[in-house]
């Protein structure tokens, strides 16, 4: 492994009719990492992606990718990286398995080592079943997965995911962060959008909090969530005399007499609700209710820009009710 | 490989792609083929009596009238083909594959070299069948191997022109539906052409616009060859157009192509 960074950029600017959308971007990207853009939709995300892939100019800025610059060599950074957009790329009127023949045609691959290629391809992302099915038939999830079956068929070193798992249920969505991971362990370098917290935190190494055009924080998980107000765990009781104990137990906490609610800081670790639960338990007070408060996009764009995130569309919180 | 041998190799697997993406819909290739049937069925049964009847003397009237429209339909079927190309580019660049091209080190070309050689493809095929309803229905025409041919020569040159022209017009449209009527214009012109009814016969204005647009010495030239009287200098102006138009319509089309912005 090389030690030169597979993503360099210092001051991209990028506007699309007098709209700027990113405006002085640096960042640098390490090879073999996960590297998470996070931010809330119209934040600039995608057309990030869009110029480091080459699809678009950008009107500022250096921006070397996997060791080219994508103005002076775009064929060397297309040799080098592959793409799985926010759309799916996939032909809708061909089979999954002429798809990614069609891929392995495209780089050249040859006959036999473009079969092999293929018929690994379709094994490991579970689709050998639907390979010879037209892709309109396929569920979004068998897209998703043949989208990025089809982006690793010319083994990529750096792979660009605009937001992998948007509209994918829990499932599906565990498969794709199980793909990925995969992938770093075999030394390829992500680039990865995102819109949800967590995924970030499951999968970077490094994450970007994209605002507006703008990089307004930029660390470890980790450090990110320093800069956070913790989850917490909403309690809620049925009796005055067990809200006042429960009050009295946990100490300096967030109390509401009036509907007889708690809110306790916590990192949402299951031994914390453990320890939490235990402590209830030995005092012998009754809970009516619970929920868990983790900390997401909204808490960040919250701590680091002091406004809720813009133009957002996921649910506000993420909530688990537990009776 | 050479750069060369990559575009050929690249524009090869396009062009696959694309036949098998136009077997997979074959109503469209029903409709741009039905469409001319139909045309030649109505002219030829509903209107070949009465236009045919200044032909051959009066003397069988609808036969030497199918003689003379042939050229002209087979025009309309090489003007629908290159209107269905205009929808398939299109319909390839509102979906998300073609982004994917565009991040991969791919000849550039091949992309729409693919599209356009599937639709000379598919335009031959129309071609064959059209022309084998019009066997069917008595049309006999004189020409002997040699000009069979330079009519197939001239009818491919002016197709893959046309097609050419189209990718752009497809290209150029935001929408499926604007890249399926810009080209309507197409198939309008073989109707103010020589094509169904000699110039001579048409108001002045008009007379001199059809003596003088590309579907006339297309039509003469391919005319003349069926009926054994030989092209003339129709055949150079029917070879002229389709080059200046294949040139023009690859320039602009491959413009559009490269200026084309990502959604």
């Amino acid at each position: 492994m090389s030690s030169v960074p597979a993503i360099t950029v210092a001051g991209l600017c990028k506007s699309f009719g007098g709209k700027v959308v990113l405006d002085g971007i640096d960042l640098t990207v390490a090879e073999g990492t996960i590297f998470a853009l996070l931010g809330p939709n119209g934040a600039g995300k995608t057309t990030m992606v869009q110029i480091l892939s080459t699809l678009i100019p950008a009107d500022s800025g250096q921006i070397g990718v996997a060791g080219h610059d994508v103005v002076s060599d775009p064929d060397g950074v297309r040799a080098a990286i592959g793409v799985t957009g926010q759309f799916s790329a996939v032909d809708d009127l061909l089979t999954g398995e002429e798809n990614l023949r069609l891929m392995a045609d495209l780089h050249h691959l040859g006959r036999g080592s473009g079969r092999r290629r293929v018929a690994e391809l379709l094994d490991r992302f579970e689709l050998a079943d639907a390979a010879r099915k037209q892709v309109s038939t396929y569920s979004g999830g068998m897209r998703r997965r043949l989208d990025l079956a089809m982006t690793l068929v010319g083994t990529p070193r750096l792979i660009f995911l605009d937001e992998p798992t948007t509209g994918l249920d829990p499932r599906s969505r565990r498969t794709m962060w199980r793909s990925i991971r995969e992938l770093v362990a075999g030394g390829v370098t992500i680039f990865l959008t995102t819109q949800y917290l967590d995924e970030a935190d499951q999968l970077a190494d490094r994450i970007a909090v994209l605002d507006r055009g703008r990089i307004v924080a930029e660390g470890s998980p980790g450090e990110l969530k320093r800069r956070i107000p913790g989850g917490r765990i909403w309690l809620q009781f049925a009796a005055p005399d067990a809200w006042k104990s429960a009050a009295d137990l946990l100490g300096p906490v967030s109390r509401d007499e009036e509907n007889l609610t708690l809110q306790v800081p916590s990192d949402g670790t299951v031994a914390s609700l453990r320890r939490l639960l235990g402590r209830l338990d030995n005092a012998r007070i009754e809970v009516e209710q619970l929920s868990i408060h983790t900390p997401d996009l909204d808490d960040v764009f919250f701590a680091v820009t002091g406004r809720p995130a813009a133009e957002q569309e996921q649910d506000s919180e993420k909530e688990v009710t537990l009776r | 490989m050479s750069t060369l041998a990559y575009t050929l190799t690249d524009s090869a697997t396009m062009l696959r792609r694309n036949l098998r993406r136009l077997q997979r819909y074959p109503s469209m290739t029903l409709l741009l083929v039905g469409m001319p049937i139909v045309f030649l069925l109505l002219f030829v049964y509903v209107f070949g009596g009465q236009l045919g009847a200044g032909f051959n003397g009066g003397h069988d009237s609808r036969g030497a009238y199918l003689d003379y429209v042939m050229p002209g339909i087979l025009l309309i079927t090489v003007a629908a083909a290159a209107q269905g190309n205009a929808i398939t580019v299109a319909m390839d660049m509102t979906a998300g594959i073609i982004d994917r091209f565009r991040t991969m080190a791919i000849a550039r070309a091949s992309v729409l070299t693919g599209h356009v050689i599937a639709s000379v493809i598919q335009a031959l095929f129309g071609l064959a069948v059209v022309l084998a309803v019009a066997l069917a229905l008595g049309f006999r025409p004189t020409a002997d191997p040699v000009a069979w041919l330079a009519v197939i020569g001239l009818l491919t040159l002016f197709t893959f022109a046309l097609v050419w022209l189209c990718a752009a017009l497809g290209l150029a449209a935001k929408t499926v539906e604007t890249a399926s009527n810009t080209p309507m214009v197409l198939t309008l012109l073989p109707f103010l052409s020589s094509g169904f009814v000699p110039t001579e016969t048409m108001p002045p204005g008009l007379r001199q616009f059809a003596e003088y647009q590309p579907f006339t010495p297309v039509t003469e030239a391919v005319r003349g060859l069926l009926s054994g009287t030989g092209a003339g200098t129709n055949a150079i102006a029917a070879i002229a157009w389709s080059a200046g138009i294949a040139l023009a319509g690859y320039l602009w089309a491959r413009h559009l192509y490269n200026r084309r912005r990502a959604r």
